[in-house]
């Protein structure tokens, strides 16, 4: 139990405290101990990191869970397992669960199955308004007392006004941010996909981007006007990135959040590489995969520190969810067990900078939801507090295989994509949680 | 031993039909599309014989599988694989176990099973039949997927044209309507483009496709909203059915504007070349998209579509049922 | 794989005519005679033969076109579909003599189909069968009533006839190991 473990020789990034290079990691009793040059305690076990990146271990503001309710889709067993090997060990879990934790009793039982069946940290986040249905509100004051991090309908976006301004109100009072998926489905229905060429060219129903646009510029407003704090959650588009930005500038507390599927994958993933459209639902996701000139702005802002956090929004399914219609089919990926590998391939291509792929993932989330003062040291590697690490071997040649994914989950429009880069080990509480051989990912 | 030519050189085709599938025109080159109405032309002789009907495809099991109404689309198809010696399975989403929630992949599965060769697919979802032949050895033959594609309308309109017009190479082809929703719009401007026909896209900007212009090779479709100016000096007006429903939807302020800015009438009409062809892939909305006088006037070739898509549509399934598998 | 002529453009023409006068003799005249030559060498030489038989009786014997892909009985067996075009016989058989014209009579089974093509046309009083060359190896119980020349051959030999409407020359070629020669 007192084993202690040196991650030696590689390229320690510590956003939170500034840390850029070729340093030892020395973790015992649980914790980080030491970060520096050339530790050298025995006896111990030594972790050969030459090469790699050693980081805090990763926060993730947006995930699904699936249980209660959806269990055939995901457990919290193996979803979070899967999400500790992908180097997530605090993760906020969405509230799109049957029941769905809109009042104290609901959170109280899922919280206990956190506890039970969680194999990484794992923080709720509850309804805004009852079943999620955008009529009346959740119980707020409750579910912050039982420990909730954030509020959020998840996929169904607040449509009243007067609603969601009075659910700002009472958030902001009890000092917890909004976390909002922002569309208006009243544009558009139920687009299946990004409105353009390729909605067009395949026949399928379109959400225009006007419609995430126009939800975050009322969202904005409404928050100021409230004085609460708003999180975006999964911005998609260069128009709503430039009305965040705008927000910023004015310094209204207004974070947000991008996916590391709209990061790396366009529209076109629907319709696929080969002659025929492929109609690929496993490209199917809410908010939809846009053009390529939105995933340029997507990377530009989240370069430039306007976009905060890189979020997962893991949303696994049964196979039977996606072997449909298109239009039919369910809408997410599986984000957790590839997210590293696509965004250390975004890194490998010059298209992401490291250090800032690292502080998305990390320092940046924990702040977003004050989550480093409900877990002392998470995002960060702060000698004798911080318990987690993630080391990342950039270099390794990695083809998508999801059969071999801990998550119920195999939805991903990656699987048999070559990337570049993957998760080597993750150390969880201060133990060697994961460790990886192989060019499988 | 003399100089001869070679024994193989003299192999009377050209293009061997290799496709399993027919899903759309998109993807056809024009020797495939040249073999379709080649073949054709050869079922359309067979039509008009005293014993119509050959027996050719006998053993061959074609099924209909329709999730969307159509009289006209399932009736062609049978009618046509009946005429080569075919069985037919008639199969539409009500009344079966589609209604019972069994999944597309499942249905499909199931008409491979017990022995089907050709399934016809008509449904209301883009991309559904994609699906299907992904999950089936049988061949599927698209008749129609939601707002995507209508292959085999595109060749019955493409072998009507080419049967009255010879070479379109050059020919103004104006498809007035719906575009946005038109499964055969868009797959008639990828048949026609690849025959070298100027086509123009014409409707209210909130019925023409906004993002995406059809194009080959270079050659694009025209969009236009004032169909006064876009059908002048048409060889082909095709007009395209209006759901009516599309004013519920806030599409179009009312039928009565859009038939005086959009309907086909004889004045319109006479902009057009002397003899433009008329067509209209039916069922027809008279009074309109179409006045009764140009419905049935001498230009309309709407009857000769009909009796066209059975010929089409046996060249389609033949080629198909006796394709190379090699 | 070696080739050899076996006919020539004047032998072939010879051959025509003979035919022509062969017809006539055995028709006793042109009366309700027709003629409908196979697709695609067959029609070319039906019009030929409608051209001696005009010259020697100065009447003009209708030609028609037949074309027998879809009453082939190895469409599915074969690496791709057979090509599929338009008949045309644009005149009655009903109770007529119709010659069926080929240009190479083999296993039997083009001119069964051939038989099976011409009843969805009508119901002629007789048919007979013309080929320019029989090769042998019949399948089917076939039997020619006028034919060109007899060529043996062997199974693995090919014989091509070209003729000038469709392969700008008249000639017949064996291919194959062995080609008997002229």
């Amino acid at each position: 139990m007192n084993e202690r473990l040196v991650v030696r020789g590689g390229r320690v990034i510590d956003p939170a405290r500034g840390i850029d290079g070729i340093l030892d990691v020395l973790i015992a009793d649980g914790r980080v101990v030491e970060v520096r040059p050339g530790i050298d305690v025995a006896p111990a076990r030594v972790l050969d990191a030459r090469g790699c990146i050693v980081a805090p271990g990763f926060v993730d503001l947006h995930a699904h869970l699936r249980e209660p309710g959806f269990e055939q889709k995901g457990t919290i067993a193996t979803e979070t397992g899967a999400a500790l090997r992908g180097g997530f060990t605090t993760i906020c879990a969405m509230p799109n669960t049957r029941p769905a934790p809109d009042c104290g009793p609901v959170l109280e039982s899922v919280l206990e199955r956190f506890q039970r069946d969680g194999r990484n940290r794992i923080l709720p986040i509850g309804c805004i308004t009852r079943s999620r249905e955008g009529r009346e509100l959740a119980e707020l004051a409750e579910l912050a007392a039982g420990g909730v991090i954030a509020f959020s309908d998840d996929g169904n976006p607040v449509a009243d006004p007067r609603l969601m301004r009075n659910a700002l109100a009472l958030a902001g009072a009890l000092g917890l941010p909004i976390t909002e998926h922002c569309d208006s489905p009243e544009m558009h229905g139920q687009g299946a996909m990004n409105e353009g060429a390729v909605s067009e060219r395949l026949g399928l129903s379109g959400q225009p981007a006007a419609a995430e646009a126009a939800a975050i510029a009322r969202n904005i407003e409404l928050a100021a006007a409230a004085g609460a704090r708003l999180h975006i959650a999964h911005v998609t588009t260069r128009r709503g990135i430039e009305i965040i930005a705008e927000a910023k500038q004015r310094g209204l507390p207004v974070t947000c959040e991008v996916t590391p599927s709209h990061l790396f994958l366009t529209e076109d993933a629907v319709s696929g590489d080969g002659p025929e459209p492929a109609y690929d639902t496993n490209a199917k996701i809410n908010p939809p995969l846009r053009t390529e000139a939105d995933r340029r702005a997507l990377l530009a802002a989240l370069d430039a520190g306007i976009i905060d956090a890189i979020a997962t929004d893991h949303a696994p399914h049964a196979i039977e969810d996606k072997l449909v219609e298109f239009e039919d089919a369910a809408f997410g990926i599986s984000c957790f067990e590839s997210a590293a590998s696509t965004l250390l391939t975004l890194v490998a291509r010059g298209e992401l900078r490291a250090e800032r792929m690292v502080e998305a993932l990390t320092s940046r989330p924990a702040a977003c939801f004050g989550i480093d003062r409900r877990i002392p040291g998470a995002g960060r590697l702060e000698p004798g507090v911080s318990r987690d690490v993630v080391i990342l071997d950039p270099s390794a040649e990695v083809t998508v295989d999801p059969t071999r994914w801990v998550s119920k989950g195999k939805n991903t429009p990656l699987a048999g994509k070559l990337l570049r880069g993957e998760v080597r080990a993750v150390i969880f509480d201060g133990m060697l949680a994961q460790e990886r051989e192989g060019a499988h990912v | 031993m003399l100089d001869a030519p070679l024994a193989e050189a003299d192999s009377t085709h050209g293009v061997a039909w290799t496709r399993k599938d027919l899903l759309d025109t998109d993807t056809l080159t024009r020797a495939e599309i040249d073999l379709v109405l080649q073949t054709a032309r050869g079922m359309r002789e067979v039509r008009s014989r005293p014993v119509s009907k050959v027996s050719t495809l006998r053993g061959t099991t074609v099924a209909t599988l329709f999730y969307e109404q159509s009289t006209r689309t399932r009736a062609s198809f049978e009618v046509a694989a009946k005429a080569l010696g075919a069985d037919v399975v008639n199969l539409t989403a009500s009344g079966s176990s589609v209604e019972k929630g069994e999944t597309l992949i499942d249905t499909v599965s199931t008409l491979e099973a017990i022995g089907t060769d050709v399934i016809v697919m008509r449904h209301h979802r883009s991309g559904a039949p994609f699906l299907a032949a992904r999950h089936t050895s049988a061949s599927i033959i698209n008749g129609g997927d939601g707002t995507h594609a209508h292959p085999t309308q595109a060749l019955l309109d493409l072998f009507t044209m080419v049967d009255r017009l010879g070479s379109l190479e050059g020919r103004k082809v104006v498809i007035v309507g719906d575009v946005f929703h038109s499964r055969v719009a868009r797959s008639n401007a990828w048949a026609l483009l690849k025959y070298g026909a100027d086509v123009t896209f014409c409707g209210p900007p909130t019925l023409l496709p906004r993002y995406f212009v059809p194009t080959v090779d270079g050659r694009r479709c025209t969009m236009a909203t004032d169909l006064d100016e876009a059908i002048e000096d048409a060889d082909v007006v095709m007009a395209l059915r209006l759901q009516k429903e599309r004013q519920r939807h806030g599409l179009i302020p009312s039928l009565r504007e859009y038939i005086s800015r959009y309907q086909v009438n004889p004045a319109r009409l006479r902009k057009a070349k002397p003899d433009a062809l008329l067509m209209h892939p039916g069922p027809v909305n008279e009074g309109i998209e179409l006045s009764p006088e140009v419905a049935h006037g001498a230009q309309s070739l709407i009857e000769a579509q009909v009796a066209n898509g059975v010929a089409v549509r046996m060249a389609l399934l033949y080629l198909i049922a006796a394709r190379s598998r090699v | 794989m070696s080739a050899a002529r076996y006919l020539g453009p004047e032998e072939m023409s010879r051959t025509i005519r003979r035919l022509g006068h062969e017809i006539i003799e055995a028709n006793r005249g042109t009366g309700d005679l027709v003629l409908v030559g196979m697709l695609s060498r067959g029609y070319p030489l039906a019009r030929r033969l409608a051209a001696a038989i005009r010259e020697f009786e100065g009447v003009d014997v209708p030609v028609g076109s037949l074309d027998i892909g879809l009453y082939r009985d190895d469409v599915a067996r074969r690496g791709a579909p057979p090509p599929v075009r338009p008949s045309d016989i644009p005149f009655p058989i009903d109770g007529k003599t119709v010659v069926l014209v080929d240009d190479v009579l083999f296993t039997g089974r083009s001119a069964r189909a051939a038989l099976d093509a011409l009843l969805d046309f009508g119901r002629p009083a007789r048919v007979r069968l013309c080929v320019l060359i029989d090769r042998g190896h019949r399948e089917l119980p076939i039997r020619p009533d006028f034919v060109g020349k007899n060529i043996p051959t062997a199974l693995v030999q090919r014989v091509r006839v070209r003729l000038s409407e469709t392969d700008g020359e008249d000639a017949v070629y064996v291919y194959g190991e062995e080609a008997a020669s002229a």
